[in-house]
């Protein structure tokens, strides 16, 4: 396939590869064969025609675009005919668009006002008479977040194309025909179709014709040429980590923002990402330190607060055993460096390893899981792997909504390479639509799912004998254990139909390359590490791990869950995930840090309200997190706040939980600081600094090492890339990802272990981190809190597209608000009609921590006696009625089932 | 229940024997979609209830078959006398007529009934016949059978390909006989059938798929119809024999919606066949699976082009994309697939059951065997013709024709419907295949063939044409989408008297870039009316332009009707037939025409008696 060849255009020798198209060989070598269809990324259209080329011997013109390159071809590239061929073309296309260029936000970066002024077709020098008025009545601007101006389509399809084969959601066709074609989505207008927002549209229009709005600057227009700065930076949203081109005017005001075309997004981006980065700038920001005088917060000096904040440490510190009296609670939004430095913080400063990060209500039973099964609790694989599959198995994972750059992949896949699809999901999730199977077992049955897969595959054989044979240890035990989880009593358990349990097992069992992917509806269970046990098992025995396409795949929440785990901002390991309790793993932190450290686990996130209401808490650090909202059972979390002697809140906006606090520290946003984030993968991305930090906020790493200096320790980093430098050191799988390398814009996957190393796309290829894969077999275990007559439904919370967990920087986005601004359940149409509930309704959900008051929206996607709620809202939250029920190996809360009751108002 | 191939040949045969002991009359009673529309059915009607009243049952046959091919005389049905083997055609029957059809009864004139001569033999069964022009093979079932019964077919040696097929023959030796037979796509392409068939059979893949292009959209053009209407096992037998060529086992026809006579009748056929086991699983106990199924056509012309129509198949957007690869190679579905027309089709079976060389002794070197055309326009004869390939247009207009209605001189003949070209009078004595109709800058097309006399105005027939192909563009690429817009408004101002020297140019050279740069056929030959056109009649191109005038008086806004005062008799019959009364005059003075107002209808012209108003 890469062979090269030689081809010969317009006389010139030139290399070409094996199976490529004469445009891509004539591009690269620098030979401008106009086009305006053509996208490297997308399937051939072949309808500019600007791209006609003659070969040698052929009859007819053909486009340079859609034809393949044969060794030894003569093409004619540029000729008088060819050139006037192309000038009439070009006319004709100039006859069918408006080109008020000077009104036009594309002026100057628009392919084809290029090719207007290449070929000399002003507006004085052209045979064709202007048609394009009739096709005003095509234009649509009902969308949130995107014009169409039907009058300067070009019909080149490159809108069309992106939508079905990058996005792979085929929301856009064409209408009508001949003169009259015109992109549409099918609906009468924009707004009334399912598009999204993402914008892939948009990004790849070669003219004015699909734009995005001006959501950045309330609907004030710029062009391309007002952009003074584009700066390369990280999505503060999940933890894809789409690499995002931010422009910015002289004002320094965001215009638009692209994906970049690099991994891991490729060019992507979804809503949240593109039209969602309003917060920063917002009114709301925190400008200012505050500090509590009696019922209110005001503001106050730096110096103030710190000295306040150091000198209240200290007095708690003072106490015996007050060390363990104060908690940290570190932040998955923050960077690798603000990370390391606030462990570092609170195990050195203070002296307790009571710090940890939501990571512990996301993917913490991921990590207890695979790090005692594989030795690594990362994902295993690249995300350009998910393209690579032949079966990809997604459980417990809306990833359309919560990771939509990776679902798309996922959909590439299945359309593009005919990849078969399994979904496991009490929910009628989008990926349905692409799947082959769906099995949609009860919440809280993973386990009995996932053993009868495994059942199944030992029945027929289907596992790698070989592989378990040298790569694995605990396969006899295994094997027993899933002897009694035949498919009939799987699905008595799951619900899921015996016979869908054999189809899916099959089709995993033959896969030569099958990938997992989950998310919270595997992990936030009181099973959840178990539950990826079962996973993992799955995955060994059939020997899909460790090469390319295959793997074990947790998607990580938080753009940068990886990394504040990998920063060691966890009760129970030191960065690179050494062990607290391990002595020679406390020795080497101690002679790197160069202070005695504590021995002792700390407190995990979940057990710390617990423990605030027991009184062996007194203080509490939090940076960039929000329990008031996020943590399960929201009215004993308050309550636990509430009797803090000392609460720090470190944030950008004076969030929920900051109500509670005794001082504030202005922070900076994720686009005003420079460090990095790890994404899901084990990418170390570059976050750059995009807008200036409003009033005397400050970077996150800053504060912490402020405040430090308040305590007496005098630490002197005086960069990012101070920081970064100290983790190559401490942390080894970091050893190579050095600031140096990340300036020069290398995105490098973790371990790595020097300067050299390319970086690790795929774990455990040779050989396990921890030697052989640990085989263990796992029971099913009924959820903590099962329906009863008093609470019959099952509640299950998660997000939706538009919003980001407690929707402090979501919910600031005009953009994001117009698609979805209000708190809403799911709930399934036959229950609604049966209670005599309207839609839009506002009822009272309860269960036996809480109740809130929210408008019910009826779905499909949802089973009788379920319902599917949203955490994003305050005024409603979710987790006023869930439970924390904890895992007892890794400390997640079961956020994923609680019993509840509706009642009308 | 057909279970192996003695099963076959003895249920042919029995249907052979049965009809030995059929009515000694055969009246055949032409009820295709044309035949209906002209009014058979009253017609049928009466014969049905006339052969009841007279208890003529033992003695008659009705038999319903599809289109005889005269649709000048319409309603036409042919009686057959089974035991002479002689045979009459009835045409402009009436059901006034069927008494006296019946009174006589033999296969002579009818006094008061319009007998219409045959023109055409079967060279499958009979030799050449002197002074019969048309040879019947495509259509050699239409217009003789009736397409609802299948022992109809099976009495006329069908189904007998297929057996022969799968019993004695390779699909290597099938794909060699149809490539020796010269066949050549009769969709217009004329690219060698077998050829088609070879590619497609040299394809490793365990999927592939049969297509039937049954989308006919040239205006004009309606033998696919005739067919399906009037002989639609032929085609559901062929495809059967395609598949086993190439190694498929799934056909579809896709059909234009517009057709539900024809739709219902594949039906019916595909559920006969199926039922018989002479299609769907194990044909004939041979262990060859094929099943058919029908897929309908939205209406949209480009559909006809066959990556348009595969993308219809597969539920996307009928649109055409680039070649290669080709459908042989990566069809339906990214799958080898082989998309054959009807006609095509219809002449598969024929060619396996006499032999390629049988085939190939018709018509010319290069293309073999009959074409059907649809003849239409201003002749006498118009109807659907086959003729052997390499006939001269002379002899199909005047012969098989007629010549030219109403007696006026010929102009000159579209052939392919609106992506063909014209040809004039210079080139009558042309024998037509697909080659000389290429170096006269027309195409065979799917065979329709348009007269034009001298009251056609070339400039406007080639803005007919192109109105049709600019409706009909998919809105793909550039020169089709709108270099046919821009090419239409420029015929528009020709005729409008409105164009300069300078227009002409342009639209030769836009004509030029939109056949040489256009993605699909339909784009490609979109200019060909004009170019042909232009190229025959630049004369009258320059007549609209230099001097605004239309010699053929078709553009209105270059007429004007103007009263000569001296022979005006004031009679007032122009004023009153004007639809827009802007003539006026008093009774018995010169009458005169308000030309603001004139809308150049004629009406007044072809009113006065004392012929005082003159067109110019």
């Amino acid at each position: 396939m890469n062979d090269i060849i030689k081809i010969f255009i317009d006389g010139r020798e030139i290399e070409a590869c094996q199976g490529e198209k004469i445009l891509d060989a004539a591009l690269r070598n620098n030979i401008n064969i106009p086009n305006l269809c053509y996208d490297k990324k997308l399937s051939c259209t072949g309808s500019c025609r600007m791209c006609i080329v003659s070969i040698e011997d052929r009859p007819v013109n053909v486009p340079a675009c859609s034809t393949v390159v044969e060794n030894g071809m003569k093409i004619i590239a540029f000729n008088d005919k060819l050139e006037a061929e192309r000038k009439v073309i070009l006319d004709l296309i100039l006859s069918m668009h408006n080109d008020d260029c000077i009104n036009c936000v594309k002026d100057g970066s628009c392919d084809l006002q290029d090719l207007a002024f290449r070929y000399d077709l002003g507006r004085g020098k052209r045979t064709f008479h202007p048609m394009w008025g009739d096709a005003a009545e095509y234009s649509d601007s009902s969308s949130q977040v995107l014009n169409y101006d039907a009058t300067k389509c070009i019909q080149c399809q490159k809108c069309i194309k992106a939508c079905q084969e990058i996005q792979g959601k085929g929301i856009l066709t064409l209408e009508n025909r001949g003169i009259e074609a015109v992109v549409s989505t099918g609906y009468n207008q924009w707004s009334d179709s399912k598009c999204d927002g993402c914008g892939e549209c948009a990004q790849v229009c070669p003219v004015g014709a699909l734009t995005m709005k001006f959501v950045y600057t309330d609907g004030k227009r710029f062009r391309d040429k007002d952009i003074s700065k584009i700066t390369g930076t990280t999505c503060p949203y999940c933890g894809v980590g789409c690499q995002l081109d931010v422009h910015t005017n002289s004002e320094n005001q965001i215009i638009k923002v692209t994906g970049s075309e690099s991994l891991p997004n490729l060019g992507s981006t979804c809503v949240k990402g593109r039209f969602g980065l309003q917060y920063s700038g917002h009114k709301e920001r925190l400008k200012s330190p505050m500090i509590r005088r009696g019922n209110s917060l005001v503001e106050c000096s730096w110096n103030e607060a710190l000295a306040f904040t150091a000198e209240k440490l200290k007095e708690i510190k003072s106490i015996h055993g007050g060390a363990d009296m104060i908690a940290g609670m570190s932040s998955a939004r923050c960077t690798n460096e603000d990370n390391y430095l606030f462990q570092k913080f609170m195990r050195t400063v203070i002296g307790t390893n009571n710090v940890d990060h939501c990571a512990r209500i996301c993917h913490g039973s991921t990590v207890a899981s695979m790090l005692t099964s594989l030795g690594s609790g990362a994902m295993t694989n690249a995300i350009a792997d998910f393209e690579k599959a032949d079966v990809i198995f997604v459980t417990g994972s809306n990833t359309t909504e919560t990771h939509p750059v990776i679902a798309t992949a996922i959909k590439r896949a299945v359309l593009n390479n005919n990849a078969r699809l399994i979904v496991a999901d009490p929910r009628k999730i989008d990926l349905v639509r692409y799947a082959a199977v769906w099995m949609k077992q009860k919440n809280g049955t993973d386990i009995a799912l996932a053993n009868g897969l495994i059942h199944v595959i030992l029945k027929e054989s289907l596992q790698k004998d070989d592989f378990i044979k040298n790569r694995t240890e605990g396969f006899e035990e295994l094997k027993k254990s899933v002897e009694k989880y035949t498919p009939e009593y799987v699905e008595k358990i799951t619900g899921v139909p015996a016979d869908k349990i054999i189809e899916a097992a099959r089709i995993y069992g033959t896969a030569q390359r099958a990938s997992i992917a989950w998310t919270m509806g595997i992990t936030q269970h009181a099973c959840g590490t178990d539950n990826v046990t079962a996973l993992t098992n799955l995955a060994v025995i059939t020997g899909n791990i460790g090469r390319e396409g295959t793997g074990l795949n947790p998607l990580r929440g938080q753009n940068n869950v990886q990394g504040a785990c990998d920063m060691g901002a966890q009760w129970d390991s030191y960065p690179g995930y050494f062990q607290v309790e391990n002595e020679t793993a406390k020795n080497r932190f101690e002679s790197l840090w160069k202070t005695k450290l504590s021995s002792k686990n700390g407190i995990p996130l979940t057990e710390i309200m617990d423990a605030v209401l027991e009184g062996r808490l007194k203080s509490l650090y939090i940076m960039g997190e929000n329990p008031a909202v996020s943590e399960p059972d929201l009215n004993h979390t308050v309550e636990a706040l509430k009797s803090l002697d000392l609460l720090i809140v470190q944030d950008i906006f004076l969030n929920e939980t900051a109500q509670y606090a005794h001082v504030v520290f202005p922070a900076a946003s994720a686009l005003e600081k420079n460090g990095t984030f790890t994404n899901t993968e084990r990418r170390v991305i570059p976050v750059r600094k995009v807008l200036n930090m409003p009033g005397q906020a400050k970077e996150d790493w800053e504060i912490i090492q402020d405040l430090a200096a308040g305590m007496g320790y005098f630490w002197n980093y005086r960069s990012w890339e101070d920081i970064m430098k100290e983790i190559n050191l401490v942390v080894p799988q970091y050893s190579g990802i050095t600031p140096e390398r990340i300036n020069k814009g290398e995105l490098i996957q973790w371990p790595c272990p020097d300067s050299k190393h390319p970086g690790t796309s795929i774990l455990h290829g040779e050989k396990f981190t921890r030697g052989k894969a640990l085989l263990q077999a796992v029971e099913h275990i009924p959820p903590a809190e099962e329906t009863s007559e008093e609470y019959p439904f099952v509640l299950s919370t998660g997000r939706n597209l538009f919003h980001y967990h407690t929707g402090t920087m979501t919910r600031k986005s005009i953009a994001l608000n117009s698609f979805c601004s209000d708190p809403y359940f799911e709930m399934n149409e036959d229950d609604m009609r049966e209670l005599a509930i309207n839609e839009g309704e506002k009822v009272k959900i309860l269960s036996r921590r809480g109740e809130i008051i929210i408008s019910a929206r009826s779905s499909k996607r949802v089973e009788k006696e379920n319902l599917f709620l949203p955490f994003h809202f305050a005024e409603a939250a979710a987790n006023m009625l869930t439970i924390n029920a904890l895992d007892p190996k890794s400390k997640m809360a079961e956020l994923k089932v609680c019993a509840v009751n509706i009642k009308r108002l | 229940m057909i279970n192996s191939f003695e099963d076959f040949t003895e249920y042919s045969a029995s249907v052979k024997e049965k009809s030995l002991n059929k009515p000694e009359i055969n009246i055949l009673v032409s009820l295709g979609t044309c035949g209906i529309a002209a009014g058979t059915l009253p017609v049928q009607e009466e014969f049905i209830s006339q052969i009841k009243e007279r208890e003529l049952s033992s003695k008659v046959e009705l038999t319903d078959v599809g289109c005889m091919g005269i649709c000048y005389c319409e309603p036409s049905i042919e009686l057959i006398n089974r035991k002479t083997g002689k045979s009459i055609i009835y045409g402009n029957v009436k059901r006034d007529d069927v008494s006296l059809i019946l009174d006589c009864l033999t296969e002579k004139d009818v006094k008061g009934v319009d007998v219409i001569k045959k023109s055409w033999y079967y060279p499958e069964t009979e030799d050449a016949t002197a002074g019969l022009l048309q040879a019947k093979i495509a259509l050699r079932n239409t217009g003789r059978i009736n397409p609802e019964i299948l022992e109809e077919y099976i009495f006329n040696s069908g189904y007998q390909a297929l057996a022969k097929v799968l019993s004695s023959m390779t699909p290597k030796s099938i794909i060699q006989e149809v490539l020796q037979s010269g066949l050549r796509g009769r969709g217009g392409g004329g690219f060698p059938t077998g050829k088609k068939w070879d590619f497609a059979a040299a394809q490793k893949n365990e999927t592939k798929f049969v297509i039937c292009n049954a989308d006919e959209g040239d205006p004009g053009a309606f033998m696919d119809r005739a067919v399906l209407e009037g002989d639609p096992h032929s085609v559901l037998e062929a495809m059967a024999i395609a598949g086993f060529a190439i190694g498929s086992h799934k056909g579809f026809i896709y059909i234009r919606a517009e057709y539900p006579l024809a739709i219902k009748r594949l039906q019916i056929a595909i559920k006969q066949s199926t039922e018989f086991g002479l299609l769907g699983k194990n044909i004939m106990g041979f262990g060859f699976d094929f099943e058919i199924e029908l897929r309908y056509g939205a209406g949209a012309f480009v559909c006809g082009e066959e990556t348009a129509l595969i993308h219809s198949i597969e539920g996307l957007r009928g649109m055409p994309t680039t070649r290669p690869p080709f459908p042989a190679v990566a069809g339906l579905w990214e799958k080898p697939t082989i998309v054959n027309n009807v006609e095509t089709f219809a002449n598969v079976c024929a060619i396996i059951r006499k032999g390629a060389q049988w085939y190939k002794s018709i018509g010319t070197e290069t293309s073999a065997g009959t074409k059907v055309f649809a003849l239409a326009g201003k002749i006498n004869k118009v109807g659907l013709i086959e003729v052997p390939m390499g006939t001269n247009l002379r002899d199909i207009i005047y012969d098989v024709g007629g010549g030219i209605f109403d007696g006026k001189e010929f102009k000159a003949v579209q052939t392919g419907g609106p992506s063909g070209g014209c040809i004039t009078k210079d080139y009558l004595d042309t024998p037509i295949d697909y080659e000389t109709l290429k170096s006269l800058g027309s195409m065979m097309g799917s065979g329709g063939m348009i007269v034009m006399d001298e009251d056609d105005c070339m400039v406007n027939v080639a803005k007919f044409f192109l109105d049709f192909t600019v409706d009909e563009s998919c809105g793909k690429c550039t020169p089709c989408r709108i270099g046919g817009k821009h090419m239409y408004a420029i015929l528009d101002k020709i005729t409008k008297g409105r164009a300069s020297d300078k227009d002409l140019e342009t639209l030769r050279e836009l004509c030029q870039t939109v056949k040489s740069s256009s993605l699909c056929g339909l784009g490609m030959t979109c200019p060909n009316p004009v170019l042909s056109t232009m190229k025959y009649f630049e004369n009258e191109y320059r007549e609209h332009v230099a001097d605004k005038k239309c010699k053929a008086h078709k553009c209105p806004d270059l007429i004007t009707y103007l009263i000569d005062i001296g022979k005006c008799i004031g009679c007032s019959v122009c004023a009153k037939k004007c639809p827009v009364q802007c003539i006026s005059g008093k009774l018995k003075e010169p009458h005169k025409i308000d030309q603001s107002k004139c809308i150049k209808c004629g009406e007044c012209f072809m009113a006065c008696k004392f012929a005082a108003i003159s067109r110019n």
